[in-house]
């Protein structure tokens, strides 16, 4: 059986770009009644054109439906990128985010008229709180990335007000790459702690590491190898007994949801992935939502508005009296569509799906590295049980047959399935980072398992075959250091590289495809 | 409850620890110290089927009132515009909807194509040649555009103008406030509510990295001064960054013809609904120098070829500028973004082309024309507050003394028509101000209505 992914395709090219499909004079929707008034703008300002595609309708439609069908997502097949939770989507929460009553407001309008939206809002926080074992919770944040920034800045703030000069944030070398960013965006400089020979925080470097100085340390727990941080309370005393903040990553929360909570656990800041743990879908990079909770002390610290309700009004409501807020990290109050999908989920699965959800997520993890420890040419250098995900090497296949992580990673997809995350976390080399999400059945594991297994013995007999895979997807491997080096960020660069080549052809325009 | 969603049996599970080896599924959680341990579960609602929660979120946001169900006047950085049936549509096609970010080239060439298509048309639209593939909004964007100035040039000074949206204001004071950036406020004339440039050229020193505009203003006007702003700003060695709403560029001439090295802005009129104020989509372009690309924040996709060089094919590029790769050095911590807003606007635009979007642009600037002339007949009413050219927002106050600018939004909410914004607490000089919207969803008689309940709220009457 063997994989084919649509390839809508001219000669030279998969399907046109929008700018060379249509014809002049054509338009795809809206035709305006007569104006009111002459639009009062002086002729100075006003543009004398603009460059956009002329397409009807269902041109506009063909065009894009090709584009989606040269595109995988999770209903398409499996999916196990590591780290980004790729779980199913349920339909109903694109239909309850959809409806006019949730689209068709304005954040700006009066609160008798968004009671139904604060009132949801309000029951999200109290759920989120639940789940990770905060205080409170500010929905405002439009991605994980977001929400550590705004955690960030919460640490400063706490710090400030205590009149405190700290000036650093721990992370571990096995965390996600945003944790380093977003600490240096707030103005932190990182102090890096290796992992000690099971994987998880090397305690006695964190004790080293840990002074005067220390604001934060940041950590994900189950961690980017999909261990538990077993020695959490110890960890958590290190960094309190020296004044420092716990802050938790909450992009792993898939692996312990229902069993253990961020709060219990000493964190004083977490962050959620709605788009991860709560099945909102991803969209190809976003919208998400990134909510921050936080402990009891740090409340004040956070962005306004948050929603309050009047007990005795019955009756929802924004509240901006918070002395003590940073301010604002996002226009508004979050991505309120991706607010209704969550809260939905929330809803459907309750308390004893939440934990069915990790149940079936860890064991879907542990059984693809059980199946995988039988083969050789698949090294998991941590020893398990793991969480939700699970870190396999082929470090075997690149010394002895020069096949690397990506080469494995790339035949995948040539099975149907997506690639999982690879040459992360950078602890462990030629890493593939597998997380099966609950999703999936014990079939689809084995089938993912067997295509593992299938491209190892490959790689002995056919390495080549392996290192131009894929060759079912609509396209196969591209020239990314030309990417880079020349970059063509627009039809407008295009445009103006033909021109040039034009100009001056020394060699053929091969990537040509205007009719 | 979901249990739908899982396809694990007791039976398979069992049939699964079996062969991991364990008893049961406890032993895959013992090393989690039992003092952390939930005794008891989580304290959540009991779960909901599908029709059950279908219900109940239904019945929830009935309380809410659409404004399509009233006659709405608010703008101020989200704008209700018609979104086209098949925009929704073809951005619900699971293949889009479901997928993550596209970094396997190869099954991901349709939202990569499609990506680079909402870079193309956007860069179209500012008249810039680069566009990322989104920021989270407009505020975020502008925060990234002050610290990219800063990269730039080495320097620690941002000018803005005084009448920003506060929103905005307080988001890029976070933005920049790791690397203790500084904003200058720069004032405004208060007959025409432009640009004070003689001290904005006070201002701008070597220190300086960039001067920051909106245009259109939060409050509805044009900056007339573009051009002499561009030159100081240039001349000072700093770069001109411009705040818009796209729309606007229908009509009006793009930032990259009067000087704009950066233009941010809100994406969402351009196929997205309000959503309460999100999803959104940041807006994010610059001119097309080496210098600038590289301390450009935000994914970007560019176009390439196969290896064998014969085929046209799309990827995430330029990725040492991203955290992933550079760490504490990264141009931004962005990673996720706003990817399926962006294919909603680039679907929007195309289907717009140049004559639906010059139309739409129009129509919202006639609605906005209408609505003030018939406003400002209103005694007790000044419409608008300053005297310049305007776009799809103006100011409306209450010069009726005792008149409050909330009591008579609260008088329009009686009469069944939601007013403008309230801007007086942000801004105490400008009075009882509020900013009002039109967009080609207002008809004549919702204007009407607006004009005649106005009429009535400045009387007293309800």
């Amino acid at each position: 059986m063997k994989y084919r992914q649509a390839r809508w395709t001219s000669d030279v090219c998969l399907e046109p770009l929008v700018f060379e499909l249509g014809g002049k004079g054509r338009r795809g929707t809206f035709s305006r009644e007569k104006l009111l008034s002459d639009p009062e703008i002086p002729e100075g300002f006003i543009r004398a054109s603009i460059n956009l595609p002329e397409l009807s309708e269902p041109e506009v439609v063909r065009h894009y439906t090709r584009l989606s069908q040269m595109n995988f997502g999770v209903d398409s097949g499996f999916y196990p990128l590591g780290s980004c939770t790729m779980k199913y989507n349920p339909k109903i929460s694109e239909e309850l985010a959809g409806l006019e009553t949730a689209t068709n407001i304005h954040p700006y309008q009066s609160e008798e008229t968004v009671q139904g939206a604060l009132e949801l809002m309000h029951n999200l926080e109290r759920s989120l709180a639940e789940i990770a074992g905060v205080s409170r919770v500010c929905l405002h944040p439009a991605a994980g990335a977001h929400g550590e920034l705004l955690g960030m800045l919460l640490v400063r703030a706490h710090f400030k007000l205590k009149g405190e000069e700290r000036t650093e944030v721990i992370v571990p070398d096995s965390a996600h790459g945003t944790n380093f960013t977003s600490a240096a965006m707030a103005g932190f400089n990182v102090v890096v702690v290796p992992s000690d020979s099971r994987g998880r925080v090397d305690i006695a470097a964190l004790q080293e590491a840990v002074t005067k100085k220390t604001a934060a340390l940041m950590l994900t727990n189950p961690n980017t190898l999909g261990l538990f941080e077993d020695g959490i309370l110890e960890i958590a005393k290190i960094v309190h007994k020296a004044g420092g903040l716990l802050y938790y990553d909450g992009a792993n929360l898939n692996g312990i949801m229902g069993k253990a909570r961020p709060g219990d656990m000493g964190f004083d800041i977490v962050h959620f992935n709605l788009h991860k743990t709560f099945s909102t879908p991803h969209g190809g990079g976003g919208p998400g939502a990134g909510p921050v909770g936080v402990c009891k002390s740090l409340e004040e610290f956070l962005p306004a508005p948050m929603v309050e309700y009047n007990k005795k009004a019955k009756r929802y409501y924004l509240d901006y009296n918070r002395p003590y807020s940073i301010g604002k990290i996002k226009s508004f109050y979050g991505n309120f569509g991706v607010l209704v999908k969550a809260y939905t989920y929330i809803l459907m699965m309750g308390a004893e799906g939440l934990e069915a959800v990790t149940d079936a997520a860890v064991v879907n993890a542990n059984y693809i590295m059980r199946k995988l420890e039988e083969l050789s040419d698949y090294e998991f250098k941590y020893p398990g049980p793991c969480k939700h995900e699970a870190v396999v090497s082929v470090e075997p296949l690149k010394t002895e047959k020069e096949v690397t992580a990506r080469d494995v990673a790339k035949s995948l997809l040539d099975y149907g399935m997506h690639a999982p995350t690879y040459y992360f976390p950078p602890i462990v080399p030629e890493a593939l980072m597998i997380e099966p999400t609950e999703t999936e059945s014990k079939e689809e594991l084995d089938r993912f398992v067997d295509a593992l297994k299938r491209i190892a013995e490959e790689a002995h007999t056919k390495p080549e075959k392996l290192r131009s895979s894929p060759t079912g997807t609509a396209i196969g491997r591209l020239d990314e250091v030309k990417a880079a080096r020349e970059p063509i960020l627009s039809w407008r660069m295009y445009k103006r590289e033909k021109t040039k080549d034009a100009e001056a052809p020394p060699q053929e325009i091969k990537n040509d495809a205007t009719p | 409850m979901g249990s739908h969603f899982l396809p694990s049996t007791r039976e398979s599970l069992n049939e699964m620890l079996r062969e991991i080896g364990v008893a049961n599924i406890e032993e895959l959680f013992a090393d989690i110290p039992s003092k952390i341990r939930l005794k008891h579960g989580l304290n959540l609602p009991p779960p909901m089927s599908e029709s059950e929660v279908r219900r109940h979120v239904k019945t929830m946001l009935s309380k809410n009132k659409p404004f399509t169900e009233m006659p709405t006047f608010l703008g101020g950085g989200v704008w209700p515009h018609h979104v086209p049936a098949h925009v929704r549509s073809l951005v619900q096609r699971s293949e889009f909807l479901t997928s993550y970010t596209p970094y396997q080239a190869e099954t991901s060439q349709g939202m990569l194509q499609a990506l680079f298509e909402y870079q193309s048309l956007v860069a179209e639209l500012v008249g810039l040649d680069i566009a990322n593939s989104s920021m989270y909004d407009w505020a975020t964007a502008a925060g990234e555009a002050a610290l990219m100035c800063a990269r730039v040039t080495g320097r620690k000074r941002f000018l803005v103008p005084k009448l920003i949206s506060p929103e905005r204001l307080s988001v890029l004071k976070n933005y920049i406030s790791g690397p203790a950036l500084e904003t200058v406020e720069i004032g405004y004339n208060s007959a025409t509510g432009q640009l004070r440039v003689d001290e904005l050229e006070g201002q701008l020193g070597e220190d300086v990295a960039g001067v920051y505009i909106e245009n259109p203003s939060y409050l509805g006007f044009l900056e007339t001064q573009v051009q002499e702003i561009a030159e100081a700003a240039h001349k000072a060695g700093a770069l001109f960054v411009v705040g818009v709403n796209p729309i606007s560029l229908g009509l009006l001439k793009p930032p990259g013809d009067y000087g704009a090295d950066i233009v941010v802005g809100e994406g969402q009129p351009l196929g997205n609904p309000v959503s309460f104020g999100g999803p959104t989509l940041g807006i994010f372009a610059c001119r097309d120098e080496q210098k600038l690309l590289r301390q450009m924040p935000g994914r970007l996709v560019g176009m390439t070829t196969t290896l064998d060089g014969n085929t046209r094919g799309y990827t995430m590029t330029l990725q040492t500028r991203e955290q992933h790769i550079r760490r504490e050095r990264a141009t931004s911590n962005i990673c996720s973004n706003e990817a399926l807003c962006a294919v909603s606007a680039a679907i929007y635009l195309s289907s717009m082309g140049p004559s639906g979007l010059r139309e739409v642009a129009e129509t919202c600037a006639s609605n906005a024309g209408y609505a003030m002339k018939k406003l400002r007949k209103i005694k007790g009413l000044q419409v608008p507050i300053f005297d310049s050219p305007h776009f799809n927002e103006f100011t409306l106050k209450c010069v009726k003394p005792g008149l409050g600018i909330e009591t008579f939004n609260d008088r329009l909410l009686e009469l069944g028509v939601h007013g403008g914004t309230p801007v007086q607490r942000e801004f105490p000089d400008l009075g009882e101000t509020a900013v009002l919207c039109t967009t080609e969803l207002h008809t004549k008689e919702d204007i009407d209505k607006l004009v005649e309940a106005a009429a009535r709220a400045v009387e007293g009457k309800k």
